[in-house]
Parts: structure tokens; sequence; C-alpha cells
């Protein structure tokens, strides 16, 4: 059955992992790393594609140490990076509330969050490290949400009994991401890093056995550079925009990543992928985007549908007995305030029953009517106001007077390229940082633990581990008429002359969104043998017409948005298609996958930790990709069922 | 709704551009302003035509990639980003212009598309605070009064989008620029390089090609994130200050 | 620019508070002119207060002009060469683009330069004297505002005055750091700036139109 779309290859093991007590691995590991003398610094190059928390912390940093750090992103500007989306907040373990948090708390919620399928010695490193990141942010400017007494505050968020979440009101990632951005352009100024915006990386240079150049091409002119270093990091950002809609900027690829597992790059987990269940449903089929409202809305909204389906009436005109609050039903102590992956759920079920409410019904009510009641418009309006704002300015509705209509949709990728706990991929010389990698969490991901992860990558940990590598450079000079580089530059140009010749019928997006649909229905929040199977087949023939009948006016060599949105969805039905069959391979539900053979009797999710506590590590095949396990071992934190009842 | 969009289009920077008719008959309301040119463009496409270009990114109105001036405003009639502007917005029978930035700094690439570098070698003049990886005291070792920290984050809000100098008369980034000004003012952390960034910055300003503020204000009143006005006279009190010591 | 300009708004309140005395008859401002040839004898020769104000003016004057035409170049570049009407729509012609502040601001200022040449001809030097010359200058005055055409031009460049002054007085004192306030229209300083141009206005006006219309002794 499922093996016929792959081959078992061999098991791996992260083998810079170190052991010990896991408090001091990082520090021990650390002083067994190499260093690189400062003035070797200067001669050695590092090529960082992406400039989100985790490309701009790396850049701002190995350039500051003295390396020459040469940057590439697909925006007009670096500061423009996706991250900059992130409203909630950030995590680190500061324990300023005194509510009895602590490094191993956060390392214990993370690993527990992420459904035992991540490594505990990168989740406690994290932990370790989110505390450097709050003091490094403040020094450098980040206007975080602040006491009356001039202190930092924090909140509790995404469900967690602690308050260790820092924000800056609704614009968190923004707030991180200039003060990263500003630090980048400090190093651009004085000479260490080298800016290359609207370059958008199309394939990796290997020269023997090691990462050592990329191929871009300038969005602007349409050229074709090749650019060579000593080592390469890929901070790309997920790929969540293989569903088309999602909460992802348009631009969201996975082109960076899945070129270089053509290249020999192994892919981590790419089945697990989160969706939020507090996004602004669809409206139309020109939909474009989804817009993600803050879970925060949770604390004090109630969602219910209609009891009988098709009812059509006004929500106010559906009295209480009438309503069912399915999640206080079913989640008495949760209630509204289950985990992410369960409210979606719940929500899917829902609308399947045919009770979804809205266009296409496929919507529930967040009702904030008795907040209103109980605490007074005012009141809430202070807490929730600019969301209730921006949900008026895109539906056109006011949410004070009518509930909102909410629906769950794709918002991060767990998966990403497999790395060691040096954060090098299987490739010597590819580092692979923040939500590109597949590392620290696990099958599910924690709110607010993306943008610690991201900038504990680029500014503490990546700077130390690279150095290691880096210590044996400068390598050999890889010159332009080397024929690795001569080689890599012609697959581009020719894959980009292939998609212009092909002047089909069909657009280019109109092909996303097949795909996406695609994606949504079978490799959704409910994954099933026969969907997965069958979703296999639909990417392999919709691949082909592709190749066959896409059409994409103008030319290679200007300026052409259609051009750069080709080549994007050409990876994704690649992506997609690994995307089932691990998917497919992964008989169990954990985090972030849900499988619907896999559930207990009262629909909860299932985990198989005797046969799937492992990581699929796949290996470029073609047609048939090649599975490698890395097990995982549990040495100090338990393996327990979730449960929310 | 049926409406006609009148779009600039644009080879290159160095052709010449006009204003070229568009009809749509099946415009949705609930459309956002971009998914409208999504749709213009899917239909060029199939015809063979160029589709316009125009920048996005995030389409929720916070990384600052989109921008066109609307019927002669920067982001159109409401007070926000393109891209969260909807077609509610418009009439049935509408005719809607739409022109990139225009302003010398900020040269057109295509159709609506310009660039921006400006803002970014403006920052590298000086828009930071120099703080190198690892050397950071204990984040609440240094309180910051609520009221600064409020006025700062509300300069900091700033997207770069560019359309205060796409509204300025005279193509200024004065708003931009006194904006981080002030955000980084105004935290104790900034203090040590206020002179040097304020110094750097307008001298960078005025070299990429901006023209000089006469506090004309129509910036403010484009600014999708409400940057408010004083941060001009915050960053000509820093300025004269800067001067006066060096 | 905004210290120049502030000088001689500074000099156009006490030249008006001058004028005013027109109404006080001629010798009462015949006396104030020679007052100020006279200030502060022995210690400033004759006319000495008079030549450090005039000294301060052109100053004033030159350093303004310079950087106003300077100014005008550079943003004229910068916005494309057609400033606020680089946009091609023709929709909000009077919405936030269309700035009163950049047309008054440049022609009200070559009507003003025009005006004080005039202005300087006529009732200092009194080479041009329309109405008749006179060695006081309470009669030059009132020669020249008999007639109704020197009243209307002096009108006309009052009413740019008054213009400059509106935004000019605004500007000025935001670009010195003044402002407070998240737009314009919230600042204290546009009521400031609206009464001292007003004040200015109407104060200089008062004169001519006195005379024109007979009403002064
Ligand atoms: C709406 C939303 C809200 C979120 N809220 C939170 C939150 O509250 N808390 C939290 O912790 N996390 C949150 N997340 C998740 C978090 O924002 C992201 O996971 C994180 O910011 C990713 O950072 P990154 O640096 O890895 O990638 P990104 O910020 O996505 O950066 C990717 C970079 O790579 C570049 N790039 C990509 N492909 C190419 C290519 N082929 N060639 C050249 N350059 C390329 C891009 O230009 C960009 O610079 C949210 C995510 C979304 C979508
Ligand atoms: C010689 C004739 C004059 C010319 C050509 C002139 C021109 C200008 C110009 C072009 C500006 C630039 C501001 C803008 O474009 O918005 C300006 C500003 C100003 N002018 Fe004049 N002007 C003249 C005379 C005067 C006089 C006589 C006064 C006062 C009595 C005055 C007061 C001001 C003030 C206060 C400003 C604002 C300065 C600032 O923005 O910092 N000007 N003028
Ligand atoms: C109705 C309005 C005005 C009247 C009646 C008036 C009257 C006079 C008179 C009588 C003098 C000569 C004083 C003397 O030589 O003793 C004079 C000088 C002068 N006026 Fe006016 N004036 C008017 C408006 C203005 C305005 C609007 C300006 C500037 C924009 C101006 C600028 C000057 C200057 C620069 C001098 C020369 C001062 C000197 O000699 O040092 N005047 N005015
Ligand atoms: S100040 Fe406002 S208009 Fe100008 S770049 Fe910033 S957000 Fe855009
Ligand atoms: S509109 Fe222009 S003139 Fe100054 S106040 Fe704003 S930058
Ligand atoms: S697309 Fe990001 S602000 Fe509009």
């Amino acid at each position: 059955m499922t093996t016929d779309f792959f081959t078992l290859g061999d098991d791996i093991a992260d083998t810079a992992a170190p052991g010990g007590p896991i408090e001091q691995r990082w520090d021990l590991h650390k002083f067994n790393l190499k260093l690189v003398n400062p003035a070797n610094r200067r001669k050695i190059k590092v090529i960082i594609v992406g400039t989100g928390l985790a490309g701009a912390s790396a850049a701002a940093t190995l350039g500051e140490a003295g390396y020459q750090v040469t940057s590439f992103c697909y925006q007009d500007s670096p500061r423009r990076a996706h991250s900059i989306a992130a409203q909630g907040g950030i995590n680190a373990a500061k324990n300023y509330r005194n509510d009895g948090d602590s490094i191993y708390r956060l390392f214990y919620d993370t690993v527990k969050g992420g459904d035992f399928r991540s490594r505990e010695s990168n989740s406690y490193r994290l932990a370790q490290v989110s505390v450097n990141i709050i003091d490094q942010c403040v020094a450098q400017g980040v206007p975080f949400a602040r006491e009356y007494g001039g202190l930092l505050d924090n909140r509790s968020f995404g469900g967690v009994q602690v308050s260790r979440t820092f924000y800056a009101r609704g614009q968190t990632g923004q707030q991180l991401l200039i003060g990263a951005y500003q630090a980048f352009e400090r190093q651009v100024a004085a000479g260490t890093v080298e800016d290359n915006t609207r370059h958008e990386m199309l394939d990796l240079i290997m020269v023997d056995g090691r990462a050592r150049g990329v191929v871009v091409r300038d969005m602007v002119t349409g050229e074709i550079e090749t650019h060579t270093a000593d080592a390469v990091v890929l901070a790309t950002g997920g790929y969540g925009n293989v569903y088309f809609l999602s909460t992802n900027a348009m631009g969201c690829n996975v082109t960076a990543g899945w070129r270089a597992h053509r290249r020999g790059a192994y892919f981590g987990n790419p089945c697990y992928t989160q969706i939020h269940p507090t996004c602004i449903p669809v409206s139309g089929d020109y939909q474009s985007k989804l817009t993600l409202m803050s879970e925060s809305l949770r604390n004090d909204g109630r969602i219910w549908v209609p009891k009988v389906g098709g009812d059509t009436r006004h929500p106010s005109d559906i009295p209480e007995d009438e309503r069912d609050y399915y999640l206080e039903r079913i989640y008495p102590s949760f209630g509204n305030l289950v985990p992410r992956d369960i409210a979606s759920r719940a929500a899917k079920y829902q609308c399947d029953d045919g009770k979804g409410v809205g266009p296409g019904g496929l919507g529930v009510y967040l009702d904030f009517a008795s907040a209103i009641e109980r605490l007074g418009r005012d009141a809430v309006e202070a807490k929730y106001g600019n969301l209730f704002d921006m949900y008026a300015q895109i539906t056109g509705e006011d949410p004070y007077s009518e509930p909102m209509r909410i629906y769950p949709a794709v918002h991060y990728t767990m998966g990403g390229l497999w790395v060691d706990y040096d954060l090098q991929s299987n490739l010597k010389g590819l580092f692979v940082t923040g939500e590109a990698n597949f590392s620290d969490q696990g099958a599910n991901r924690l709110g607010a633990s993306a943008l610690m992860q991201g900038l504990a990558d680029g500014y503490f940990v990546l700077p130390n581990t690279i150095a290691n590598y880096l210590a044996d450079s400068p390598f050999e000079p890889v010159p332009d008429d080397h024929e690795a580089v001569v080689e890599a530059r012609k697959a581009v140009e020719d894959r980009v002359e292939k998609l212009m010749s092909i002047q089909g019928n069909r657009t280019v997006d109109s092909f996303h969104k097949e795909l996406g649909n695609i994606m949504w229905e079978y490799c959704g929040m409910e994954r099933t043998e026969e969907g997965l199977t069958k979703a296999i087949g639909l990417i392999r023939e919709l691949k082909a017409e592709f190749w066959s009948n896409v059409k994409i006016p103008g030319t290679a060599g200007e300026f052409n948005q259609t051009l750069e949105r080709a080549g994007r969805v050409a990876d994704f039905f690649e992506l997609g298609e690994l995307m089932c069959i691990d998917a497919l391979n992964r008989a169990e539900s954990c985090g972030g996958h849900f499988r619907a053979e896999s559930q207990t009797e009262e629909g909860e999710a299932m985990r198989h930790d005797d046969q799937f506590a492992y990581v699929s590590a796949w290996e470029f095949g073609g047609d048939t990709p090649v599975l490698h396990k890395e097990h995982l071992e549990y040495e100090f934190i338990e393996m327990k069922a979730r449960s929310y009842k | 709704m049926k409406i006609t969009v009148r779009i600039w289009r644009q080879k290159n920077a160095d052709s010449k551009g006009k204003l070229v008719p568009y009809e749509l008959d099946n415009v949705s309301e609930h459309m956002s302003f971009l998914e409208m040119i999504d749709v213009l463009n899917e239909r060029l496409t199939l015809e063979g035509e160029d589709p316009v270009s125009i920048d996005s990114d995030c389409r929720e109105g916070i990384c600052g990639m989109c921008g066109v001036v609307i019927n002669g405003e920067p982001h159109g009639p409401e007070n926000t980003t393109t891209c969260q502007l909807h077609m509610r917005t418009f009439n049935d029978g509408d005719v809607i212009d739409v022109e990139p930035w225009k302003a010398a700094a900020f040269p057109v690439i295509k159709d609506l598309v310009v660039d921006r570098g400006a803002f970014d070698r403006i920052i590298q003049s000086g828009g930071y605070i120099s703080a190198p990886t690892g050397s950071a005291p204990e984040a609440n070792n240094l309180p910051v009064p609520k009221h600064d920290a409020d006025h700062a984050f509300e300069a900091a809000t700033c997207i770069g989008c560019g359309a205060c100098v796409a509204a300025c008369p005279n193509g200024s980034a004065m708003l931009f620029t006194a904006a981080k000004i002030t955000h980084l003012g105004l935290l104790p952390q900034g203090q040590a390089e206020r002179d040097s960034r304020v110094l750097g910055m307008v001298e960078q300003m005025d070299a990429e090609g901006f023209g000089g503020c006469t506090n004309i204000g129509e910036c403010t009143a484009a600014c999708p994130k409400g940057i408010p006005l004083d941060v001009i006279s915050r960053l000509n009190r820093d300025l004269m200050g800067a001067i006066a010591r060096s | 620019m905004a210290v120049s300009g502030l000088v001689m708004v500074g000099y156009l309140l006490l030249h008006m508070y001058g004028n005013l005395k027109v109404f006080s008859g001629k010798a009462a401002f015949d006396e104030y002119a020679h007052h100020l040839r006279v200030f502060g004898e022995p210690m400033l020769p004759e006319n000495g207060l008079l030549w450090i104000v005039r000294v301060a003016l052109l100053l004033a004057i030159v350093v303004h002009f310079h950087a106003a035409t300077r100014l005008w170049a550079r943003n004229k570049r910068a916005s494309g060469a057609q400033g606020g009407k680089r946009y091609h729509s023709n929709k909000g012609r009077t919405g936030i683009q269309r700035s009163y502040a950049s047309f008054t601001m440049r022609w009200g200022g070559v009507i003003i330069l025009v005006f004080i040449v005039y202005h300087l001809l006529h009732l200092t030097a009194n080479i041009i004297a329309p109405g008749g010359a006179s060695d006081s200058p309470y009669q030059r005055v009132v020669n020249g505002f008999e007639i109704w055409w020197v009243t209307v031009w002096y009108t006309i460049a009052l009413l740019a005055v008054g213009f400059h002054l509106w935004h000019g007085i605004w500007s000025a004192l935001t670009t010195l750091g003044a402002n407070r306030s998240s737009t314009r229209k919230a600042s204290k300083l546009t009521p400031l700036a609206w009464i001292i141009a007003g004040a200015i206005t109407i104060g200089f006006l008062l004169p001519p139109w006195a005379i024109l219309l007979g009403l002064t002794g």
C-alpha cells in the first residue's frame, strides 16, 4: 500500500547532538565547537537567504562578528519579510511574573505542545536562549509593552498557564523585525553585509559535497546571477502557501528549500501544518489570502452554530436554546480555549454537518454579546478594539452588533529542511534557520514560539555553530566558470525558458488555487489514507497539465511577476506531493497532523509512539522519495497523551 | 458592480507611462482592491496582454509593500493601506484612477511598482541603536516610563510604505525619517547616538533627492498608520540641538 | 528660512504698529518716523537704529530669498517636476494632494518681493510718487492712498502677505520644533498663525482704506 509511493532508506541520527545533563548541553557544546580567529573572519563569505527574524538577526550578528555576508530577499526591502505580520507575541522564560515559570517549564511546554515529536536538546536550548532574546531586543529599542512602573509587561498566550509572552500591542512581529532590520542595516552601512533585495534564490550550488553558493534571479532585470561563498544559510520561512489560501504573505514560498532538497538536502516532517482556528472566512472565489485574528479573541468570545443546519436566520434572531455552543458542550473544562488544532477541527466538523454559517457555509460564529453584557462595551473595545476594527474593515460587518464569523486557516508549517543540533542540514555547509527548518517545534507549535525560534537561531545559535564549520575555511575559491556553477546556472535558465515556452491556456493562479483546494481537502485538518492517495494522483495530473498548459505573458528578461509565481507554484506541486506521502506514511494523529483512522472513541487524536516516535527525513527521489527515520528519545519528559476534556 | 479602472502603464523606468482604461463587470463589494486587480490580471493574461505589475505581500496592512495612488490619494480614500481597501468603498459605475507613487527618489520600475530603496539607505545612515548581539544588559535594568514607551511605539508603527512621500507636494521623506528619530530618540537606549542619528539621516534624506519639508502636513493625512505630525517638530528640535553641539 | 521669516514677521508687527499711528494724525506719525531716525542718539549715530534694522531686514530677505529659491528648485525636482499636480488623476483635486500652501508660499512670495521693491521706491525713497511727492512721510502715505489703484495694489499685496504668513508662521514655528500635536488641525500653532497673519493683514489694510474712504483727519 503506502510504500508504493516511497522507499525506505537507512535510519539517520543527529550526530551533532550533545549528551549529558540537559541544562549543560548547550554550554558544553559551545565550548567544544571550534572558533574562528577574528582576523580570518574578514576572508570568509557567508550567503544568507531571507531577511525575516531568522535571516536578519543572523546577518546582523555574523556581520558584526566580521564575516562577509551577502543577503537576499524577494521583497523590495529586508524589513518586509513575513515575520512582520506576527501579532501575538514572543515567549521567554524570564519569570517576571513570579508565577512558577522557568526555562525548564518552557522546555516542558514546548515538548508537550509539540506532541512529543521534537528533540529534547533543541527545545531545551530554545528555552534557554529565550531569555537573552528579550535583553537583546530591548537594547535595540524594540518598544515592548510596559507597566506603569516602566518595566516590561507580559501576558499569557495560547492557553499556557504562565504569563511569559512579551508583546508590542498587536504588532510584536513588526517591532522585533524592525529591530533586527535596523541591526542589519547598520551592518550594511559598515560594509560587512551586502544587501540584495528583489532577488529570488532559484538553486543551490554544490561543489565537492559542500554548499558553496546560490543561483538567484534579479527580479527587476530578469538576469540570472550566481554567487559563491564558504557557507549558505537558508532562512526562507514557511511553505503554508502550498494551500494557496493561508495567513502567509503572498510571496511566501518553498522554492529555496525545495531546490536545496532537490540537491540532496533532506526534508523533515513536511506534513505537519498548523491550522489556526480564528481567521476571517473566505468571502468569494477571488479571495487571495486569509487574515488571522488574534487567538486572544477566544478568551471572551463564545463560539456557536445554529442547532439545525441550513438555518438562514440572522444570528440575533436565533434564540439561545437553538444555538449550539459546541466547544463548551464537548470540552466543558477548557471550553472555547481548547488548543488550536482541536478548535479548528471542531469547526470543520460543524461545517461538514451543514451547520456552518456565512458564504458557502464555511464559518462559525464568535460571539461577544455576553462579554459586552458582562464587561460593558467600553471594556471589550479597550481589549479588542483594533481586532474588531480590522474585522469590520475586511468584512464590512460590525462585530459589536452581530457575531463575527470565523473559520480555520493554514497558518504555520512545522516541517522544513532537516537539520542537526548545529542547524546544519545533511549537506555540509548548508545551514537552515527559522521556520524554514523542521527542528524545534515538533508536530505542533505553541503560540508565540515561532518568533522566539527565529531570533534564537539567528542571534545566538547559528553564529556559534556555523563558526565550527567555518573554522576550516576559507575554502578553495569557486570561480564563475566552475562546472558546478555553470551547471546550476544552466539548470535555472533552462527551467525559466521551459516555463516561458509553454504558452498554454491557463493562468498560474488557477493552477495554484486548484492545488490549494486539493491540499486543503485531503491534506488539511483531517487526513485519511484514501483521501491522501487520491490527492497524490490529482496533484500528479495537475502538475502534468501545468507543465503543458500554463500561460506566462511577457518575457523572462524583465520584471515579470507572473513568472515569479509560476516558479513557486511549480515547486509547490512537488512539495504537495511529498506532504501527502509523508501524511500517508504517518498513520497516527499527532499535533498538526490528524489521521481520521487514528482517533479515540471520543474522536480525539491518538498517537502511536511505538511506531512513529521518529522524524521523517525525506530524501529527494523524483516520484519515489526515500524515507530516513531519526528516532526520538525522551530522557527528561515522559511521553503522555494530551487530554483537554 | 461595474467599474472602470484607469491604470498607469509604464514598461520600465525609462519609458513614458500613461493611464489606460479597463472595464470590469463583476466586481464584488467584498473584494479587496488588490483582489480586483488580481481578477483583472487573470483576464489580461488570458487575453494575451501583459498583466498589471503591482507590489503586495502580507495583504494585512503591515508589511508596507503595497501602495498606489488611487484617485489622486495615496492608498485611496480610506485611511488604510491599499491592501486593506475594499471595493465597497466605491460605487457602481465609478471610474477609478490608479497611479504609482511619484517622487524623484522613488523611480518607477514597472507600471505601479516603484523602488523605495532610498528608505533603507536612510535607515543605514543612523536609524538604529548600536547593540552588538550578546552585549545587552538584563532587559528590566532599564525602566522606560510607560508614556515614553507608548509614544515611541506609536512612532515605531511606521511600515515604510512611502505614502507620505507620495502625498507630500514636495516629495519629502520627512515623516518617515522623523518617525524613526522619534521612536529611537524617546527611549533611553537611543540617547547615545541621538545627535549622529539625526545628522546622518537628514543628510542621507537630502542626498537621496527627497524634497525639503515645508510643513504642509499632507503626509500625516495620507499615512495609513497615522504617524503624528509632531514627530517632524521633534526631528527639527533634535537637528538644531545636534548642529549646535557639533 | 524660518529664522529669516520670523525676523521679518517681527518687523512687520512693529511696522504695523507704526502705521496705525496714521490714525493719530500727521504730527504723531511724522514724529514717529522721525523718532525712528534719532532713536538711541547719541549712542547711535543719526539713523543708527534704522540702519541696523535695514541691514537686518536686508540680510533676512536675502537669506530668505536664497533659501526659498533653492528649496523651490529642490522640491520641484524631488516631486517629479510637478509638485502636487504630478498625478494625472483629476479626481480629488481639492483632496490632500493639492495643497494651498505650496502655491501661496511660492507665488505669494514673488508678489511680496515685487511689492517690497515698489513699496520702497514709493514710500521710502519717494521715487515713484503717485499723488505727489512730499517730505512728510504722512503726506506721502495720504497722497498715495487717496488714489484707488494704489490702495487696491496694496490690498492685493497684503492679502499675499496674509496667506504667506498664515502658512509661514505655522511652518516656521514647526520647523523650530514647537509643534506638539499629531495633526496640523489639532495644533495650537494653527490658530496662533491665523491670529498673527490676520492681525497683520487687517492692521496694515486699515490705514490705506481709511485714507481712501476719507476717514482720517
Ligand atoms: C499572520 C501570522 C501571525 C503570526 N503570529 C505569531 C506570533 O504571534 N508569535 C509567533 O511566535 N509566531 C507567529 N507567527 C509565525 C512567525 O511569524 C513565523 O514563523 C516567523 O516569523 C518566520 O520567520 P522566518 O525568519 O523564519 O521567515 P520569514 O519572516 O517568513 O522570512 C522569510 C525570508 O526569506 C525570504 N525568501 C523566501 N524565499 C526566498 C527565495 N526563494 N529567495 C530569496 N529570498 C527568499 C523572504 O524574502 C524573507 O525575507 C505568525 C505567522 C503568521 C503568518
Ligand atoms: C522676498 C519675497 C519672499 C519670497 C520669495 C518668499 C518665499 C518664501 C518661500 C518659497 C517659502 C518656503 C515655504 C514653502 O514653500 O512653504 C517662504 C517661507 C516663509 N516666509 Fe517667505 N517669502 C518672501 C517674503 C517673506 C516676508 C516678507 C515674510 C514675513 C514678513 C516671510 C515669511 C515667511 C515665513 C515665516 C516662512 C516660513 C519659514 C519656514 O517654513 O521655516 N516671507 N517664503
Ligand atoms: C498699507 C501698508 C503699508 C504702509 C502704509 C506702509 C508705510 C510705510 C512708510 C510710510 C514707510 C516709510 C517710513 C520712512 O521712510 O520713515 C515704509 C517703509 C517700509 N515698509 Fe512699509 N508700509 C506698508 C506695508 C508694508 C509691507 C506689507 C511691508 C513688507 C512686506 C513693508 C515693508 C517696508 C519696508 C521694508 C520699509 C523700509 C523701512 C526702512 O526704510 O528701513 N511695508 N512703509
Ligand atoms: S510615515 Fe506613514 S506613510 Fe510614511 S512610510 Fe511610514 S507608514 Fe508609510
Ligand atoms: S506633506 Fe511634506 S512638506 Fe512636510 S509636513 Fe509632510 S513632509
Ligand atoms: S501588502 Fe503588506 S501592507 Fe499592504
